[in-house]
């Protein structure tokens, strides 16, 4: 008989080897996946794993990692402080787009301005309305106690909504004869963030997210508040004692994700993006949780994670439409990173007996 | 190979432009904004890809990519078929133009292909579209004959031309035949959502109406309709883009069909031949770009001959569905007796002809 032994601390052995465990069983298991699906099995995860930093095109690819990376690890960095401290904001990807409609409708109400105070202003706008949305829930919770995941999440349809909303009427481009979608933001001077040095997909939201993880490390290992977060997480009740306001702490947490996670939609809109449009919201606010919990709540396993997360992107596409995996392959094969995250986590916590133990 | 020319030309500044020999297959891209198997709009695409194999067989390789976002992953998608060595990439949604033309700024001697967009900011790129509204011009003639209620449904996208065009199109051909008919349109602002399809549709059956038509992809408009059916309902549909057969004999009596096929295997042809140049292409069913599906024999025998008489005289261009006298909205004179609308007129239309309720969003 197999049983789950509660450890009495969680093993530091295994919380650092999980997430290698994880990838490898992913890559076991999705490498068994695609050789079901008639592809040849090394071919797709060399597709996926190697071609796009080590391949023929890796000049190219090498920088897409860092554009589809530095939104997951920007806002993955804002909700690790909350997911340690115990406040779980699952509501980022509307943070980010309610940053990304702000900081547009604040560049917008200037076109055709040519000047590059804009683009500040916009990175502001964009950080403030991310603010403002995960305020909802916080203000909520400390005020009424209501449970931060429901409206943090529920929050993120309504601004899908807003989205949508922007898109079609109140942001739509009005040269576009009816079509939805604002104004091509990154090809207006103004708002634009480019590539900063060709071919390397180095944009402002990757110096961005290079700058939250140092900061966010720092807090963590080296601030008050850092101690503040992780004692939060670990013993609330210890916390109390230690004089700190529960309440301050989850209006800190969700107002640093709402943050970041505004800044990364603003980057976002005005670079790879480059517009308002429907399907602005790709998912980054959700994917970011994942990463989040693969990197360990910490901004340099995030950085790892981030690049790794991206790197199933651009690698999936690759393998998409070079070989002709369908698109849900690709996703499952997303999906089982964390399934198996989650599952190896388990042995953190817990150690397998086999045979007849004492019961715990 | 012809990809190392486009490598060395982004890299360094485009000093190799060397020979452009053909010996090798030439390679076709397709970019696809959903699952091929979405039953509507990218599986037709892919259908025309299909064919485009078909036809050349050797002489041409297909690439495809399916349910690439609209977004900042687009540009991606395209730029690594471009670099896989694709000569030809066709992106097959509205929201792939900004993306299409930046790639296609980077890889002069690839050519782009964009469906239903109208930048073409390199002379790489063409555009292409399908003039549906002389597709909506027989639904709506069926759709007239058949409503008892008087109240046909239409399932709108977004209010852009080619879809209020669709509208104008059903509506005036429905009235031709029933004086009495009203429109009842309802915004999905999606292209492909079952779930918001359906919820309109049965909105739309709680309303009175009893023929639906939609300008969204997805089958399930149709199966709300079957399922009110079932349940004592006369609710006829059309399949939108393809057939849609699985709903015949009703409540699909009739569909508008998509075929890029003969375009596909054109374009492709000129690249093989060395004379592709820039377009803006606008087939319609004299092209053989839009086709009406099996009419079912729900669809009384009379109504199914002058469908079929105004299908055969679009085909030989002798009929178009914009021909005047028809006022705008709010009653003004768009066209005169005879007048014929213009392409131009066409392609920027935010209007509601005469006769329709409501106000298009902006």
């Amino acid at each position: 008989m197999i049983r789950l032994v509660r450890r009495p601390a969680p093993s530091r052995f295994w919380a650092a080897l999980s997430p290698l465990l994880a990838v490898a069983l992913t890559m076991a298991v999705g490498a068994a996946m695609f050789a079901a699906l008639g592809s040849d099995p090394l071919v797709a995860l060399r597709t996926i794993f190697w071609e796009p930093i080590f391949g023929e095109f890796a000049w190219y690819f090498r920088g897409q990692l860092l554009v589809k990376a530095a939104p997951l690890i920007l806002i993955a960095v804002g909700l690790a402080m909350g997911f340690r401290a115990g406040v779980w904001n699952i509501g980022a990807e509307g943070q980010y787009i309610i940053g990304a409609i702000c900081g547009a409708a604040a560049g917008l109400a200037l076109y055709p301005a040519e000047t590059r105070l804009i683009f500040p202003l916009m990175v502001a706008a964009g950080a403030l309305g991310g603010f403002l949305w995960a305020m909802i829930p916080a203000f909520l919770k400390v005020r009424f106690g209501t449970n931060e995941i429901l409206v943090s999440l529920m929050l993120v349809y309504v601004a899908e909504n807003l989205l949508a909303s922007a898109a079609v009427s109140w942001l739509r481009n009005p040269e576009s004869v009816g079509f939805p979608g604002s104004r091509n933001l990154s090809r207006w001077a103004s708002s634009a963030n480019p590539e900063l040095f060709a071919n390397t997909g180095v944009h402002w939201g990757v110096v961005a997210a290079l700058i939250a993880v140092i900061l966010g490390h720092v807090m963590l290992t080296r601030h008050l508040m850092g101690f503040h977060i992780r004692l939060a997480g670990s013993a609330p009740r210890a916390a109390r004692f230690a004089g700190m306001v529960p309440g301050r702490m989850v209006v800190f947490c969700l107002g640093i994700a709402g943050v970041l996670a505004g800044m990364a939609g603003l980057f976002e809109v005005t670079g790879p993006a480059g517009q308002i449009s429907i399907d602005f919201g790709s998912g980054y606010g959700f994917t970011a949780i994942i990463v989040a919990f693969l990197g360990r709540l910490n901004p340099l396993g995030i950085v790892a994670a981030g690049l790794l997360m991206a790197l199933t992107y651009v690698g999936g596409d690759n393998a998409a439409s070079n070989l002709g995996l369908p698109v849900a392959a690709i996703s499952a094969f997303q999906g089982m990173l964390l399934f198996f995250l989650l599952a190896v986590d388990v042995l953190t916590n817990f150690r397998i007996q086999i045979g007849r133990g004492a019961v715990a | 190979m012809r990809f190392t020319t486009f490598l060395a030309g982004a890299l360094t500044l485009g000093l190799a432009s060397g020979a452009m020999a053909q010996d090798d297959p030439v390679k076709a891209g397709f970019i696809y904004v959903g699952p091929i198997g979405d039953g509507g709009w990218t599986y037709q695409h892919n259908e025309g890809r299909l064919a485009v194999e078909e036809y050349f067989g050797d002489q041409v390789e297909t690439v495809y990519q399916e349910s690439v976002p609209e977004g900042a992953d687009a540009e991606r998608a395209i730029t690594q078929m471009a670099l896989g060595g694709a000569d030809i990439i066709f992106t097959t949604s509205f929201g792939f133009m900004d993306a299409t033309n930046a790639v296609a700024a980077k890889f002069p001697d690839v050519k782009f292909e964009h469906a239903t967009g109208y930048k073409r900011e390199h002379p790489n790129v063409s555009t292409y579209d399908a003039r549906f509204y002389e597709g909506r011009a027989v639904l709506g003639t069926i759709a007239g004959h058949l409503t008892e209620t008087n109240k046909i449904g239409y399932i709108g996208s977004f209010p852009i031309p080619e879809v209020i065009q669709g509208i104008n199109s059903a509506y005036l051909h429905a009235k031709k035949v029933n004086p009495d008919v009203e429109m009842v349109v309802t915004w999905a602002y999606t292209w492909f959502d079952p779930a918001k399809e359906a919820d309109a549709a049965r909105a739309m059956i709680d309303q009175g109406v009893d023929v639906i038509l939609q300008h969204t992809d997805s089958t399930a408009p149709q199966a709300a309709a079957q399922e009110a059916n079932e349940n004592g309902g006369r609710v006829f549909t059309f399949g939108q883009a393809s057939d849609m057969s699985e709903f015949a004999p009703t409540p699909r009596v009739a569909s508008i069909i998509d075929e890029w096929s003969p375009y596909y295997i054109d374009r492709v042809q000129a690249v093989i031949d060395g004379t592709w140049e820039q377009q803006g292409s606008w087939g319609g069913m004299a092209e053989g770009e839009v086709v009406i599906g099996p009419i079912t024999d729900a669809v009384p025998e009379d109504v199914k001959t002058e469908a079929e008489a105004l299908i055969a005289a679009m085909k030989a261009s002798e009929y178009h569905p914009f021909t005047g006298p028809i006022n705008k909205q709010d009653g003004s004179v768009w066209l005169n007796e005879g007048e014929v609308a213009r392409d131009e007129d066409l392609l920027s239309m935010n209007f509601y002809v005469e006769g329709i309720s409501g106000d298009i969003p902006n």
